[in-house]
Order: structure tokens, then sequence, then C-alpha cells
């Protein structure tokens, strides 16, 4: 067996690269901010900022469009990244993301019949909607889990998750093929996206995903410990039930909350945790704060790049995380099945 | 000295109940192994004992004081447990386990203390990891892999050590390295418990065997007393003769195989 080293980087260089990646995502922000389909000079950018003007065109669309915008992408991806390393930590399962949960198929449920059964229309309902839909799938995911011997494992959470998620994807299908209003509203909230969040609903989610990564941050050692495994962690006086619980809640607030802003939006929540580990190691004290701001960067860059890509026109983020995610998702697979 | 031992315990999973009113002492300083069948409920007593598992009914003592109502993390300084096969998160090295090993002693915003660094090199040191220390346990061989296992457990700077079948998947040559370094442990002041399968083995290293059968202790004792050629019938189901060993004169057991060479 060749003498490969464990991924480990010393602690100093972990802390001051933090700064370093906080960086590159204020400068991608900037560039989502600076660049679109109009076209703005940098100062009318800067002064937009700092003497706003509600005449200047220029001055609206960036703070009433692309600012929003960029705190919606950084916002969801950075929610995402921490949910998908929380959850592939505690599951034991490199594949596992926010969709494994029925998260997202759940909240797709919800606004798909919120549209069919209630008519709802604007963009913060179906947040609403999103949210709640995701919330309940996943309490159902851990009620039905929690049946039978041996309680909630990580093995049944993921059965049981892709069962339900088969489920709730069949009856969104079924409300959509009998419903082609249904089907066209809800289109472009499907193949989620950033756009078009105004800055209230920006604001409204924010206390709720600042909160998760706040409480995922706290309890980074405890999660390290849990990912050993439920007898290893409590065998060294962990209060096992008892972190599981908050995970729990951290990654329904995290995934809830992304699916809320965004709809469903794929591959960041499974990639970013990889590509994080590759350099923190195990470690969640640390793999938390850079999936986070990888997470982030990497939301707002796909964002970026699927507008500048078939400028005027755009792609939905959603499509351009899969776009990129996907091969290095397969590079991922490929590299692992190797060793 | 501290002395772990079970009263009237009552043990099961769901509606299944898997032993019953089982009283059971484990001498400080001493080795000692749980023995008998598949199902017979070896690894639930141990699990018991390792407050993995919630009694039903009745208690385990430490020292008087029943461990499933202390605080589990002043629970964890006292007894060490290490679980069946258990499995490395990918890509974690050996220090960083054995690292964890401290979770017991730390507080929320602790920092690594010298105490800390202290206990890791000992159980390095102990387990002769020192130069395995920054590779990937997932890199190791089964044997290593187990060592590193045991080093976080010594980690924690128990006195008593649980272990529920440290030698599983393991190569006869590296049962033996697991077994010596418990016995070099047990020498050095730890109380060791454990389930093993190999009956030859737990005689060999263990100062003390308890034989269980569907749920009750069926014998307990020094490994002469306990391994006989009746209790292993009793117990396995199986006829087999038992001889001295030749060197260390400790009970062997020759089960009596179907098939006789003509």
């Amino acid at each position: 067996m060749p003498g490969q080293p464990a991924a480990q980087t010393r602690p100093w260089l972990l802390f001051s690269l933090l700064p370093v990646a906080g960086a590159i995502l204020v400068l991608v922000a900037l560039g989502s901010i600076a660049f679109g389909a109009a076209d703005i000079n940098i100062q009318d950018v800067l002064a937009s900022f700092s003497h706003f003007d509600a005449k200047d065109t220029g001055h609206l669309i960036i703070q009433t469009l692309r600012l929003p915008r960029a705190l919606t992408a950084i916002l969801v991806g950075a929610a995402l990244g921490v949910a998908g390393a929380i959850m592939q930590g505690l599951t034991r399962n490199p594949l596992a993301d926010p969709g494994l949960l029925g998260i997202e198929a759940g909240a797709t449920l919800a606004v798909v019949s919120g549209i069919f059964l209630f008519k709802i229309s604007a963009l913060p309902v179906y947040a609403l909607f999103a949210f709640v839909g995701g919330t309940l799938t996943v309490l159902a995911v851990y009620a039905l889990s929690a049946m039978g011997r041996g309680g909630v494992t990580p093995y049944k959470l993921t059965i049981v998750g892709a069962a339900l998620t088969a489920l709730l994807a069949s009856l969104t299908t079924t409300i959509l093929l009998f419903d082609q209003r249904s089907l066209e509203e809800v289109r472009f909230w499907l193949a989620g996206s950033v756009a078009g969040r105004s800055m209230e609903l920006v604001t409204q989610s924010l206390p709720f995903i600042l909160g998760g990564l706040a409480l995922a941050l706290i309890f980074g050692r405890q999660i390290t410990t849990l990912s050993l495994g439920e007898d290893v962690a409590r065998g060294l006086g962990q209060n096992v039930g008892w972190i599981k619980a908050i995970s729990a809640v951290i990654v329904v607030v995290l995934a809830g909350g992304a699916v809320a802003l965004a709809g469903p939006i794929g591959f960041i929540g499974l990639v970013v945790p990889h590509m994080v580990r590759m350099f923190t190691g195990v470690d969640y004290r640390w793999t938390l704060p850079y999936a986070a701001l990888v997470g982030a960067s990497l939301l707002v860059l796909s964002d970026l790049v699927g507008r500048v890509l078939v400028r005027p026109l755009e792609m939905p983020v959603g499509i351009m995380t899969a776009a990129i995610g996907g091969p290095v998702f397969i590079y991922l697979v490929r590299s692992k099945i190797k060793r | 000295m501290s002395l772990l031992q079970t009263q009237d315990l009552s043990l099961g999973y769901g509606p299944l109940a898997i032993i019953e009113a089982l009283s059971l002492a484990a001498p400080s300083g001493q080795i000692t192994a749980l023995i008998g069948p598949n199902g017979c409920g070896k690894s639930t007593v141990l699990r018991g004992m390792a407050r993995l598992l919630r009694p039903r009914q009745g208690s385990v003592l430490l020292d008087g004081r029943a461990i499933h109502s202390l605080p589990t993390k002043q629970m964890a300084r006292e007894l060490g447990i290490l679980p069946q096969a258990p499995t490395a998160p990918e890509g974690i090295s050996v220090r960083e386990l054995v690292a964890q090993g401290r979770y017991p002693h730390q507080a929320w915003f602790q920092q690594w203390s010298q105490a800390d660094e202290q206990a890791l090199q000992t159980a390095l040191d102990l387990t002769h990891l020192q130069p395995l220390a920054e590779r990937a346990v997932d890199t190791l061989s089964g044997g290593q892999r187990q060592r590193a296992w045991i080093a976080m457990a010594l980690a924690q700077e128990t006195n008593i050590l649980l272990l529920d079948e440290p030698t599983t998947y393991l190569d006869l040559a590296h049962q033996l390295e697991i077994l010596n370094l418990l016995a070099d442990l047990n020498q050095q002041g730890k109380t060791i418990i454990m389930v093993l399968h190999d009956l030859n083995l737990a005689a060999a290293y263990a100062d003390r065997l308890v034989a269980l059968r569907e749920g009750q202790i069926f014998a307990q004792g020094s490994p002469a007393e306990v391994l006989t050629e009746e209790t292993v019938e009793q117990v396995f189901g199986i006829k087999s003769r038992i001889v001295p060993h030749p060197v260390t004169g400790l009970p062997l057991c020759l089960p009596l195989s179907q098939r006789v060479p003509a």
C-alpha cells in the first residue's frame, strides 16, 4: 500500500486562508454586480452605493436587480454547501446532499400544489410554500425512519428519503401533466434561479440562513465527533440524540431556506463539501466555514457565467451548476473508486 | 480501583428481550472475556455495560454508581469503549482520530491543551503508531487500523476499556498483535472487558471467562474452570476435547469434527 498521507493541513494555514476565500467571494460578488445585460460602468456601480439616485436607471438596476441577485446567490450557495457537508458527515454517505432527505422534492410538490390548488403566483409565496413543504418532508422522512428496530440510522434515512422523493416527484409530475397552467407558471422556478428575487425576500430569509450558518459553525466540533459513528460518539461522552436533532434543524433551515429563495439547485450541496474536504480534511470546524465560502463563490460564479455565456439572454443558475457540477462529480466518483 | 458490574440487568431491542436479570462483575485490573455462540447476547451485555444500550430493568454500576444516570461526559472519562468494527471517515489521519479521544476532557470552546497533547502522544507511543501518525486511517492495514481505534480509546485516559470483538476481520498474526497490546495495557493497570469469538485466544489472554448461553451466564471463572468439555458442549452444542496447551499449560479446546481420517 502506498504511503499516502492524510489530507492534513496545518491549522495556521487553514486559518490564514480563510480571509483569502472571503476575499475571493467578495471579488466574484462584485463581478456579478458589475456585469449584466445592461452595460453600466464601474463608476456608476460604485456611485449607486454611495450616492444612490432613484432616477438613474443604472443605479436602479444595480440596487434592485443585481445586488439582491448576488446576495441571493451568496446565501443560497453558502446554505447548500454547509447543509451538504453536514449531511455527508452524519449519514456517512459521500453522495448525500440536501435532496437526499426529500427537501427539494417536498418543496417542489408544495409549490406546484400551491399553484394548482390556491393559484399562488408570487415568488415570496412560493418561498413560504417551499419552506413548509421541505420541512414537512424532512419530518416525515425522520418519523418513518424512526420506526422499527434501531431507531433512525443513516441507512434508513437514505432509503426512506429516496422512496419519499420518488413518491413526491411522481405526484408533482401528475399535477403538472394535468394542469398546463401550473407547468407554465412553475417552469422557471423548477430550474432553480437566483434572478428576480426582491431585496425584501432576501432580508426575510437572511435571519434563517445566517442563524443556520452560525449554529453550524458553533457545533462544528460536535459534528466532527458524531461523524465517527454514533456508538463511538456516545462512547466519547457525546449526547448523540441532542447533536443529531440540532444538526437536523440546521440542515432543514439551511436547505429549506435555500430552496425557498432559489428553487431546487443541484450539485452545490453535493460537490462543494468534497472540494473543501480535499483541502481541510474531516475536521468540521474548518470544513463548514470553507464550505460556506466556497459554496457561495461557486454559485455566484455559476450565475455570472450563465449570464455572460448567452448574453443578452440568461441561463438559469440551476442549469449552470449542473453543467459545472456534473463533470466535477463524475471526476470525484472515479477518483474515489480507483482507491 | 474501579469495579464495573451489572445488577439484575435486562436488555433488549424493541419488543425483543435479549438479556434478563443478569448479574455480572468484572474485577478491576483483570481481563474479562465474554464468550458464547452467536446470538447468545454477549455483545448486547457489553453494549449495556458500555452504556450504548439503556437497561430495561436493573442497572450497571461503576463503583456502586449507576452509569446510566450519570452525565455521559463524566462516564466517558471513566469508561472507554470500542464498538465492533468501527469505520473511520474517509481521509481522517491517525492523529486526528486519536485526538477525538480527548472529547470528554474538553469543554465547549476550549483549545487543545498541553494535557491533551500529552495524552495523544502517550496513546500513539503505547500503540506504536508514532511513525504512522500522519497517515490516513483508511490506507492502513486492518491491524494498524484497529490499533488506531484503540489509541483513540486510550487517549480518553479511562481506567476501564470495553471492546466488542476487537479482533474481527483480522488474520491470526494481527489478532495476536491486538491481544498482546491489550495484555500490555492490562499490565499497566487497565481493566479490560471484551467480547471474543475465539475460545483458545480468550483462554490464553483473559484472567476470567464468562460463558453466556441464551442471555444467561452459564459459567464464569478462570479459563481452567470455564473451558471444559461439558461447558463447550452445553454452550456451543459441539463435542470437543480440552487439552493443556503444550507450552503454557492453559486449556486448549479442540473441536471434534465429523470427519475422521481413515
